[in-house]
């Protein structure tokens, strides 16, 4: 199997669970992982007689993600797509269709790559059904049970444009959009908990040539799915072309254990879900002053971060570029920034958030990081000594950073004692001292590790380096 | 029989209890609904729970409303929890809503006593009870005649002297027309001012809930309890109407009413002739009348049957067998949608969600919907012209008295027809009234309707208060 | 715009599939004939010139109707369940489902 002579096309949908208290039509509340059936009402279960109310914070919360993704907001209203189906108790879905609240937006991947936004309107979720027998999946299954907690719970779905070209592009854009969102604060963000998921709809063509029939994949439920999905899907219809058979436009399933999509036809009816304007709701049309209010409230976005970031470093180098997606992935740039501002040093500060800190944990002071950062500037902490002591300070955030490193007995070694630990490790290995001396520096870390070793890695790398290079000097002279 | 206003009075005077006002009630019925069919259901716990509790606070010096301790038959697309809530249809049969429809709600605490369900065409489609899963109501003025539909239940349950009120919904005529056959006051609020929550859903963009009583400011008063602002309906008008009650008094003195053509051709002759006595009787009353067409009202029916039934379609999707009501049971879901839908629905729900299906189906929607949608617009544009030149409008509710059982069912397009003066101002979203004016020389009652511009019911009820005096005379 | 083309026997039968009902022969002749009957009285309106005029989907101009994000009782699971024609472990039950949601 083999992409040659093909590119893949591939436009993402992806539906976010908004981050309200309540539901978008009804009060009943928004949460995740209550008893079955206990937060509905008439209007979420779809009793007869029950009619909806917008939530007006789902609305800021849309809004909020149009501007983020530099939509236009517009004059908009719901439409009913009707569909039977008994996870969705009216039979059909309160959606927007051809007016929808955002459009015509962008996002740069931090690649510098952009993808087009075509829309991201708002709908609500449908019911959760599991499935008796079968190995709990619905083909097979004997019979299901349904709960309407999720039911009605807001979403908003973003349609991007068929604007990107590789599995690895699409991951960059999910986890672009996911931190867009979830810095604007309308979602957790949570994939695995399926309040962000994803819909690709993938096509290959020659370069050059018109689209091909896409096919769409569901239940993709992590980014690594995802791109793993996207491959394989591009190279099964590069396989058929090959083999002269035609991609039959339809839905297909991602299953994760085996590592391939399957199709997903069954008895489906073709569908035509009859579009008209939902009468019980009137149009959404924000105004102008609302608009730039929301636009106020916006928080930075993971772009203006970046960038701001890199200005702070004076470095725009790949490998800078890549710590620093990283650590603003993990809202760790606020930090860097403080523990820059504290004295530690930009690009050293960097990397050790990026390598060392989870967000998700107990982060240090930002005086506390700066100061670890600093000790090992100064060569009083080596690298190695310095990832612990800020492992032990996410232990004890509180501490002083020099009482952890004398603590853990990270006391500096003697310039005698070193001294003397180089000499040994040269005199004992003849034979790679002489090709060090003759200019082979791939060898600098074998000498390291063995000064380390011999100094029960008390030794700091960079002071080793300098005595190697002295005593080469020194030899060639 | 008593007024609501009067019984009202005399339970808040202590006059006579809620508690026997309601027995009276019952006793009426039990002499006289086996043959008529009003009601479905009778709550009569829950009735003489409410009752009590009127009689309590009358007891205690309290005040209990402006309802105290009226009787008050419920159409029974309006859900009651508690209470079983059928529509009409099979496929409701049995099912008692876990909520209180906003009108029930405010009634209740107004002091009124809901006595029970009433009589409707399955899910509020039909113009003559016929089409009641449960069988058809009886016209008291002539049991061989049916009421009139879809609200028939509610307007023979005020005919026959069982309730001073009852509460209808309609959505192209269907509480009007009922009410001119029967020999009732019958109005149909603008769109928005009575909340719809809680109402079964037919056509959502058309439905509106009124009462049938006795008297214009009966109509008044009731409407006065349940209108105004829900917060629970999105489409419900945050402002509030003029006193209702009030206008009922200010006569019609210098007011221009328009004389529609178009809201009379096709009557029956003596229809036509009673519609101008109503006419006379306001000029001589002080109004000015115009003579005026409307061409474009002739257009309402087939707009109608479109949006409602594409409305409904969509509407009737939920019953599906899987939450609540009929369910016939098979091995995969979709065959029991199919097979609980069939079986609970009747031959008129059925061609309706069909209808309406098609109509919003894929390359047919800018056809019928789209082009049903744009005829609301124009209808409602001429009806918005006609009002710069009158204040309201006069026509006939219908164009024939009550007919008879089983004379329109096999033609449903002639059933359709009956609704053909009714039906604009639902598209318009404007209020209008049934006031009865007279009977037929077969002795059936003739109603003359009255339409107003939208938000401007005051209007009718100046209008209707003084044909009510009028025709008394 | 054109009269629509009448309605065919066939088309009954694809309706009543999407609405999830089901017609013995007799009904798809009776429906085919009656839902004909009325669009052809739609016919009136079908070849109106309405080029211009705004679709009226509500019968006034009512715009963001919207409620705050605070939270309301929701219903007795015991009373919503009661109603249901099956229920298992505190949900309601169905039959198997033949594919996806679409």
């Amino acid at each position: 199997m083999s992409m040659a002579g093909y590119e893949t096309i591939i436009g993402l949908e992806v539906h976010c669970e908004l981050k309200t208290a309540t539901k978008l039509f009804c009060g009943c509340r928004n949460q995740f992982g209550d008893e079955p059936n206990t937060n509905v009402c008439p209007v979420c279960v779809g009793l007869p007689g029950s009619l909806p109310v917008l939530n007006e914070k789902a609305v800021e919360f849309a809004i909020r993600i149009g501007l983020a993704l530099e939509c236009e907001v517009k004059w908009s209203n719901f439409h009913r797509k009707n569909y039977f189906y008994p996870d969705m108790p009216k039979d059909f879905q309160i959606s927007q269709y051809d007016l929808p609240l955002n459009e015509h937006g962008r996002i740069e991947l931090p690649d510098g790559s952009v993808v087009g936004i075509t829309r991201a309107h708002m709908e609500e979720d449908t019911g959760k059904s599991t499935h008796l027998g079968g190995s709990g999946r619905i083909h097979g299954a004997d019979a299901s049970l349904i709960d309407y907690n999720r039911s009605g719970v807001p979403l908003v779905e973003i349609v991007s444009e068929p604007d990107m070209r590789s599995g690895v592009q699409a991951r960059a854009y999910v986890a672009e959009l996911r931190a867009i969102l979830v810095a604007v604060g309308a979602t957790d963000g949570r994939m695995e908990e399926g309040s962000m998921r994803v819909d690709a709809n993938v096509s290959v063509r020659k370069p050059g040539d018109p689209f091909g029939k896409r096919c769409e994949i569901k239940n993709l439920n992590s980014l690594r799915s995802l791109q793993r999905a996207i491959e394989y899907e591009a190279l099964r219809q590069v396989d058929c072309i090959e083999a002269g058979e035609r991609i039959v436009q339809e839905t297909r399933h991602w299953d994760e254990a085996a590592g391939r999509t399957g199709s997903m036809r069954s008895k489906e009816e073709a569908n035509d879900y009859r579009y008209f304007p939902e009468p019980d709701l009137v149009p959404l049309a924000p105004s102008v002053e609302w608009i730039a209010e929301i636009r106020r409230g916006l928080p930075a976005l993971p772009k203006a971060r970046r960038q701001a970031l890199v200005q702070l470093l004076g470095s725009d180098d790949q490998a800078t570029l890549d710590l620093v997606a990283t650590v603003v992935d993990r809202d760790l740039d606020a930090l860097v920034v403080e523990a820059t501002a504290a004295g530690a040093p930009a690009q050293l500060a960097l990397t050790r958030a990026a390598n060392e800190l989870n967000a998700e944990g107990v982060l240090p002071s930002a005086a506390s990081f700066a100061a670890t950062c600093q000790l090992e500037a100064s060569g009083a902490l080596s690298a190695t000594q310095a990832k612990t002591v800020l492992a032990a300070l996410i232990e004890e955030p509180d501490a002083d950073p020099k009482d952890l490193a004398a603590k853990l007995g990270f006391e500096q070694l003697s310039d005698d004692t070193l001294s003397t630990a180089v000499a040994e490790v040269i005199q004992a290995n003849d034979d790679e001292w002489t090709r060090f001396a003759g200019g082979d520096d791939k060898l600098a870390q074998f000498f390291i590790g063995k000064v380390m070793a011999a100094t029960k890695g008390k030794a700091n790398g960079k002071a080793v380096i300098s005595l190697l290079n002295e005593r080469r000097a020194a030899a060639a002279s | 029989m008593t007024t609501a206003h009067e019984l009202a009075a005399q339970v808040r005077s202590g006059q006579i209890s809620a508690s026997e006002a309601l027995e009276h009630s019952f006793a009426a019925i039990d002499a006289r609904d086996h043959e008529l069919h009003a009601f479905l259901y009778l709550d009569h716990d829950g009735a003489r729970k409410a009752a009590k509790a009127v009689d309590a606070v009358v007891a205690a010096g309290g005040d209990p409303g402006p309802l105290a301790g009226v009787p008050i038959g419920i159409k029974d697309n309006l859900a009651m929890r508690g209470v079983p809530t059928t529509c009409g249809s099979k496929i409701l049969d049995g099912w008692k809503p876990p909520y209180t429809a906003t009108v029930v709600e405010r009634l209740v605490a107004a002091g009124a006593v809901p006595v029970g369900k009433t009589n409707l065409d399955e899910f509020a489609m039909g113009s003559s009870t016929e089409n009641s899963a449960f069988g058809p109501s009886r016209n008291p003025h002539d049991v061989t005649k049916v009421p009139g539909g879809s609200s028939g239940g509610s307007a023979v349950a005020v005919a026959a002297g069982f309730v001073p009120v009852a509460l209808g919904s309609d959505t192209g005529g269907s509480i009007r027309q009922p009410a001119a056959f029967c020999g009732l006051v019958g109005y149909k609020p603008s769109y928005g001012h009575v909340s719809r929550y809680g109402l079964v859903a037919f056509s959502s963009s058309l439905d509106q809930v009124g009462p049938f009583t006795t008297t214009v400011a009966d109509a008044a008063l009731v409407t006065q309890v349940i209108g105004g602002h829900d917060p629970a309906d999105s489409t419900s008008m945050p402002d509030a109407y003029e006193d209702l009650v009030a206008a009922c008094g200010r006569g019609v003195k210098g007011l221009k009413v328009g004389l529609c053509r178009d809201l009379l051709d096709g009557a029956d002759a003596e229809i036509v002739e009673r519609v101008r006595l109503a006419a006379s009787v306001l000029e001589a009353a002080g109004a000015e009348i115009v003579d005026l067409a409307i061409p474009e009202l002739r257009l309402g029916l087939s707009a109608y049957y479109l949006i409602a039934p594409a409305e409904a379609s969509s509407n009737l999707a939920r019953y599906d067998g899987v939450r609540f009501g009929l369910r016939v049971e098979r091995e995969d879901v979709a065959a029991m949608n199919v097979a609980t839908r069939t079986a609970g629905f009747g031959p008129e729900v059925k061609r309706r969600i069909m209808l309406g299906t098609y109509a919003l189906s894929a390359g047919y929607y800018d056809a019928y919907y789209g082009q049903a949608q744009k005829t609301r617009r124009l209808i409602t544009n001429a009806l918005d012209a006609a009002y710069t030149k009158v204040d309201v409008l006069l026509g006939a509710t219908t164009p024939t008295t009550a007919f008879g059982f089983g004379d329109k069912v096999a033609d449903p397009m002639s059933m359709y027809l009956s609704d053909l003066f009714t039906i604009p101002t639902n598209l318009a979203g404007h209020g209008a009234m049934s006031v009865p004016f007279g009977n037929s020389a077969a002795g059936m009652p003739i109603g003359v309707q009255i339409l107003s511009p939208g938000r401007r019911d005051d209007r009718l009820f100046q209008v209707g208060a003084v044909l009510e005096a009028g025709v008394a005379k | 715009m054109s009269d629509p083309s009448p309605l065919t026997k066939q088309e009954v039968v694809h309706v009543a599939g999407l609405a999830r009902l089901e017609l013995s022969e007799d009904e798809v002749e009776t429906f085919t004939a009656q839902l004909g009957s009325v669009l052809s009285h739609a016919a009136d309106i079908s070849s109106l010139d309405l080029e211009g005029l705004v679709p009226m989907a509500h019968p006034f101009d009512l715009e963001n109707i919207l409620r705050s994000d605070v939270p309301t009782a929701s219903l007795d699971r015991d009373e919503l369940l009661a109603a249901a024609p099956s229920v298992e472990a505190g949900r309601f039950k169905v039959g198997r489902i033949l594919g996806e949601a679409p």
